[in-house]
């Protein structure tokens, strides 16, 4: 018999019941709540006169409403201006409370964007099931944690019986093998990945991404991989457990205790696809081949190389993507056959679920020391994941470089990904930005997103328009 | 949660693949705590010439006279023939509450993203899969006969054009299951409680460190 794949053992290590039509109960042990797709769950909960089945499995905070200036911040909820966004963050805090599950509220040092939060505490652990009303739940595979995106009743769902009733997905493992080339990131072999397979090409699939480019990843590079997962179709992303793994684990507030470590690396160390195990479908990519990615269109494959050009709808054959191109162009406003290099921005955004963690702010602010956000810049805004990455970032000076080069540096929340805050692009407006997608009007009504790394997007800042960033990085540095 | 059984409703097509959920409801609408009053604001910045925002009065918006849902041949649609990869995206639950809200009780698709996918079935929306040769088939006749009606019968799993050519469909036992009975999942789950409760003993046994 053919060995199992990490998804296969995550899977049967939670399997409560199959039933006959194909369907399974499968046990959640961790349900991360945020404001904008819990409320409904919650109130169902008490329409139907049921408690959450197991409290301590759940973890809340505030992320997506949260104002990000230190002046609205400064009061806590009462800082929203919406009265729409403090309803949504209130009542989060009012369920949290009543029900008796532990919330990081607006001003906790922990509050962030949940998929930041969770593993920072320690709260996301190899071997776990996780789920969030959040399709970007599927960062948290990154710790070979089963772990997707569900929708409202499905978050009541968890909340009542501690199970979801799923379906097993597909295999599907994406090697990346060799060495990245300098200035090249994380972000920069998923933008490729997605280019390569496709914004379905996931759909119905388990993606573990695996291959000596992604062991050579930092935790927080794997986890901005597995959070895209869901751009390329897939609802969960995986990385086996190594070394990396269990050392960002140890000592975190969440993780075992001194007592139970051993047994628990010890059960981690199996939470890898067998040698012999067979996947349904397996894509490569060569990292050496990899060059920093942005994306000129409306949806996440619509991406190029920086050094390429935006793509002609003339050059296609099928006519639905002939169409889609031409419409996607003509939204972004750009030309086909236009040099990457002469898309000229207006806004810059580092930060997100994607791209806000210690590691992403120290690329970026090695691009931007010592230089100057260009003056055709309208706002270029550094928006850490967390309270605890802001604390660390600050420590390190990262701060001063930011906001030396002209950055804004705020305070944590999804900020300017969705645009669910005061956080916003203008009509026609180009960003450049860290987050995770690009559809029409994700950053606010007619933006323009363009989807790259934080090197890229601090580069992007200083020059006023996309420049690659490999070139960029050796230029003499200013002292 | 609606049951669906059997279903005749005017069809009307939205010719575009990788319909995303920002695009089925802007994230501003997202602010709401309720689950009803989405309707409005179904492919907001698609249906309306200005931009949008929670509690507006929708009736006083100018609408986009080229988007389809807003021409007269399509008033009262309540089948969205749509195209391959529909609802990718987020997880956002109110992309069906807002079709729904709308008055659409089924989405015919070459494909369509797992996360949606779950969500409209939990909110008695029935999407049915079909091969793009037949979805573009539907497009042309749709769009050649103004008043096109398609008759679905979930329990048979067929779809009836109004030739009368019967068109096959596949979905899976459960969630057919739930939705010809309009079943709530939770309470069907609560019917394993003993099985949960010795899975979840077993559980911390092996792994006390997931529970605290």
């Amino acid at each position: 018999m053919a060995g199992q794949t990490l998804y296969d053992k995550l899977w049967s290590q939670h399997l409560v019941k199959e039933r006959d039509d194909g369907s399974a109960l499968i046990y959640i042990d961790r349900q991360l709540l945020h404001e904008v797709t819990s409320p409904q769950a919650f109130e169902g909960l008490r329409l139907a006169g049921r408690k959450p089945w197991r409290l301590d499995a759940n973890l809340a905070t505030p992320d997506h409403n949260v104002p990000t200036t230190v002046k609205e911040r400064a009061a806590g909820n009462a800082g929203i201006v919406d009265p729409v966004s403090l309803i949504q963050v209130q009542t989060l805090d009012d369920n949290c409370e009543s029900f008796g599950i532990e919330e990081f509220r607006i001003n906790d040092a922990r509050q962030g964007i949940v998929h930041v939060v969770s593993p920072e505490q320690g709260a996301t652990l190899p071997g776990m099931t996780v789920v969030c009303g959040d399709s970007h739940t599927a960062t948290h595979g990154a710790f070979a944690a089963l772990a997707h995106g569900i929708g409202t009743s499905e978050v009541e769902h968890v909340l009542a019986t501690q199970c979801l009733i799923a379906q097993k997905m597909k295999n599907m493992r994406v090697r990346v093998e060799g060495k990245l080339g300098l200035g090249v990131t994380a972000k920069d072999i998923v933008l490729a990945i997605i280019g390569r397979i496709g914004t379905a090409g996931g759909t119905g699939y388990a993606i573990e991404f695996a291959g000596s480019a992604i062991r050579d990843l930092s935790m927080e590079g794997r986890m901005t991989i597995c959070n895209m997962a869901i751009e390329a179709g897939a609802r969960v992303g995986l990385v086996g457990v190594d070394d990396t793994t269990i050392d960002y684990l140890r000592e975190r507030p969440y993780a075992p205790s001194a007592e139970q470590w051993d047994a628990a690396v010890n059960a981690w160390r199996n939470l890898v696809s067998d040698d012999d195990a067979v996947f349904d479908k397996e894509v490569v990519l060569d990292a050496a081949e990899i060059a920093p990615q942005v994306t000129w269109g409306t949806s996440p494959e619509m991406v190029a190389s920086v050094e390429d050009l935006v793509p002609d709808p003339a050059s296609l054959n099928d006519d639905t993507a002939k169409r889609g191109v031409a419409r996607a162009l003509e939204y972004m406003g750009l030309s086909p056959n236009q040099k990457i290099t002469d898309i000229r921005l207006d806004k810059v955004f580092i930060g997100s679920c994607t791209n806000s963690r210690i590691e992403d702010l120290r690329e970026a602010a090695k691009v931007a020391k010592g230089k100057k956000v260009a003056d055709s810049i309208k706002l270029a805004m550094v928006v850490p994941g967390s309270g605890l990455v802001k604390r660390q970032a600050e420590a390190e000076g990262l701060d001063k470089v930011f906001i030396e080069a002209g950055f804004e540096w705020r305070e944590p929340g999804c900020s300017m990904c969705l645009a669910m805050n005061a956080d916003k692009l203008g009509a026609g407006e180009h960003c450049a930005s860290t987050s995770n997608r690009n559809f029409e009007g994700r950053q606010g009504y007619g933006g323009r997103t363009h989807l790259v790394s934080p090197a890229m997007a601090a580069a992007a800042a200083i020059a006023g328009h996309f420049v690659d960033v490999r070139q960029f990085t050796q230029q003499p540095q200013e002292a | 949660m609606q049951k669906f059984t059997q279903h005749r409703g005017l069809v009307a097509p939205l010719d575009r693949a990788n319909v995303d959920t920002d695009l089925i409801i802007p994230k501003q609408f997202l602010k709401s705590i309720k689950r009803t009053g989405f309707g409005p604001n179904l492919f907001d910045e698609l249906r309306y010439l200005d931009e949008g925002y929670p509690g507006q009065d929708a009736s006083k918006r100018p609408l986009n006279p080229d988007f389809v849902l807003n021409q007269s041949r399509y008033q009262g649609a309540s089948v969205l023939l749509a195209r391959r990869n529909f609802g990718c995206g987020s997880s956002r639950e109110h992309a069906p509450w807002a079709l729904e809200d709308f008055g659409f009780r089924a989405v015919i698709a070459p494909s369509f993203a797992d996360i949606f996918y779950n969500n409209a079935f939990k909110n008695g929306i029935l999407l049915i899969t079909l091969d793009e040769a037949t979805v573009d088939r539907l497009f042309q006749e749709t769009e050649a006969n103004e008043g096109y009606r398609l008759a679905i019968d979930l329990e048979a799993q067929t779809v009836t054009t109004p030739s009368g050519e019967i068109i096959r469909f596949e979905i899976d036992g459960f969630r057919k299951h739930c939705l010809l009975n309009g079943l709530d999942d939770i309470g069907l789950t609560l019917q394993e409680e003993g099985a949960i409760r010795e899975f979840e003993q077993r559980h911390r046994q092996a792994q006390p460190w997931l529970f605290r």
